[in-house]
C-alpha cells in the first residue's frame, strides 16, 4: 500500500523515475552481453534473436521501451525543473512525459509485430 | 455539544498514538462528531473528558503559530485548521505525532532538530546595514522580491518536513523548511550571507539531497512550495560553482 502521504501525481512521476532507473541499469548490462555475442559468438546471438520472436518477449520489450521513453522524458522534465525558471505546470508535464512515453513505446510495439 | 441540537450525538472512533521516545502504540477513543469541528477540537475533547494525561502541543488556534501539527490518517496536518469532515474516512480519524521528528510524549514532539536545520542551513538574515542607516527601499516587483515573497508566510510547523522521504532516508538532511527559508534571504537584496549561505545548503545534507517530489508543496498548509525554492537553490549553487552572479 502506498503511505497517504505520497498519493498524489508528483510522488507517483518520482516512483515511476526510479523504477525506470532502476529496470535499465539491470537491463544495460544484458543488453550489452548481448550485442557482444555479434563478436563473441554469432550462432548464439542468432539463436536468442530468434527467441525475441516471441510474443512474450516483444511484450517485455514493448515495457522495456516505454520505460526507457519514460525516463527519458521525465528526466527532461527534471532537468528543466532543476535548470529552467520554475513552471508552476509540474503534473502536466509529468504526465506529458509518460503520454509520449506511451507514444514512442506503442509506436515501437506496432511496428515489431 | 448535544444540548445545541436535539439529535443524538453522532460519535467518531479516534485512535491515538500514546507514548515517548522509546516507542507506543495507538489508544481508541470515542469522539462526538460536532459541526465545523478542527482535529485540534477533537484531540482537546480527548484531553478533556478521557484521559488528562494526553500530551499535544498548540497555541494560536488560527493557524499562526505552527506548533499543532500531527499526522492524521497518514497524512501531516495542522491540526486547529484541519476539519474532521474533510479527512474523517470511515468515521474513522488515527492521529499520531508528527512523523520524522523523536517523540517527547505522546503526541508532542521535539522540534529541536527542525529548528537547528534552519540554524545550518543558514536561514537568517545577515544584515548589511545598521539600525542609524535609512530604511533600505525595495521595489515589490522586482524577480527577486516577486521570488521571495512567493516563499515568506512559512509559519515553521514541519508539516513539510514530516512529510519529506529525503528526510526519512537521510536524517542530516536540513528538508524542505529551512531551505525554503534559505531561498527567501538568497532573493533578499538587504542580505550579506550570500556566499557562507551558498556554502551551507550545498553542502552534504544540503538541496541536492531533494528528489523533487513535492510531497512538501502537496501538504504545506500556507501553500507555499519548497519544491520550487530547492531548485532555485540548486540553479544559485550551480551558478555560484560557475563562478555566475547569482
Ligand atoms: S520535493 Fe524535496 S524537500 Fe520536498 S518532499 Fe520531496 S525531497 Fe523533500
Ligand atoms: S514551508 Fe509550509 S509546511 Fe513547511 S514549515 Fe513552512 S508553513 Fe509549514
Ligand atoms: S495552534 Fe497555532 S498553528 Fe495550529
Amino acid at each position: 500500500m502506498i503511505s497517504p502521504h505520497r498519493s498524489h501525481p508528483l510522488w507517483f512521476a518520482f516512483l515511476l523515475h526510479r523504477v525506470s532507473g532502476l529496470a535499465l541499469a539491470l537491463f544495460l548490462p544484458l543488453h550489452f552481453y548481448v550485442l557482444a555475442m555479434a563478436l563473441t559468438s554469432p550462432e548464439a546471438l542468432d539463436g536468442f534473436l530468434s527467441w525475441t520472436d516471441m510474443t512474450i518477449v516483444k511484450l517485455a520489450e514493448y515495457g522495456l521501451v516505454f520505460l526507457l521513453a519514460a525516463h527519458f522524458f521525465g528526466g527532461l522534465r527534471l532537468l528543466a525543473l532543476e535548470f529552467l525558471p520554475w513552471s508552476p505546470r509540474q503534473k502536466t508535464l509529468a504526465a506529458g512525459a509518460v503520454a509520449l512515453a506511451f507514444f514512442v513505446s506503442t509506436t515501437f510495439f506496432l511496428s515489431a509485430v | 455539544m448535544a444540548a445545541e441540537t436535539d439529535k443524538p450525538e453522532k460519535m467518531m472512533d479516534v485512535s491515538v498514538w500514546r507514548g515517548g521516545p522509546d516507542g507506543g502504540a495507538f489508544e481508541s477513543f470515542k469522539a462526538p462528531q460536532q459541526e465545523s469541528q478542527t482535529i485540534l477540537d477533537v484531540v482537546t475533547y480527548i484531553q478533556q473528558n478521557e484521559d488528562p494525561s494526553l500530551a499535544y502541543r498548540f497555541a494560536c488556534r488560527v493557524g499562526m503559530c505552527g506548533s499543532c501539527a500531527m499526522m492524521v490518517n497518514g497524512q501531516p496536518r495542522w491540526t486547529c485548521r484541519t476539519h474532521v469532515q474533510k479527512v474523517l474516512k470511515d468515521n474513522k480519524l488515527v492521529i499520531a505525532p508528527l512523523r520524522n521528528l523523536p517523540v517527547i510524549r505522546d503526541l508532542a514532539t521535539d522540534m529541536t532538530v527542525f529548528f537547528d536545520k534552519w540554524t545550518a542551513a543558514e536561514a537568517s538574515f545577515t544584515p548589511t546595514k545598521t539600525r542609524h542607516d535609512p530604511m533600505a527601499p525595495i521595489n515589490p516587483e522586482t524577480p527577486e522580491r516577486l521570488a521571495a515573497s512567493e516563499a515568506i508566510e512559512c509559519i515553521n510547523c514541519a508539516v513539510c518536513y514530516a512529510a519529506c522521504d529525503a528526510v526519512a532516508g537521510n536524517e542530516d538532511y536540513l528538508g524542505p523548511a529551512a531551505l525554503n527559508r534559505a531561498w527567501t534571504l538568497v532573493n533578499d537584496v538587504r542580505d550579506g550571507g550570500h556566499e557562507s549561505r551558498m556554502d551551507a545548503v550545498s553542502a552534504a545534507g544540503g538541496c541536492h539531497n531533494c528528489h523533487s517530489m513535492g510531497n512538501c508543496a502537496q501538504f504545506c498548509p500556507n501553500e507555499l512550495n519548497p519544491t520550487a525554492s530547492i531548485a532555485g537553490l540548486k540553479r544559485a549553487t550551480v551558478k555560484a560553482a560557475l563562478g555566475l552572479r547569482k
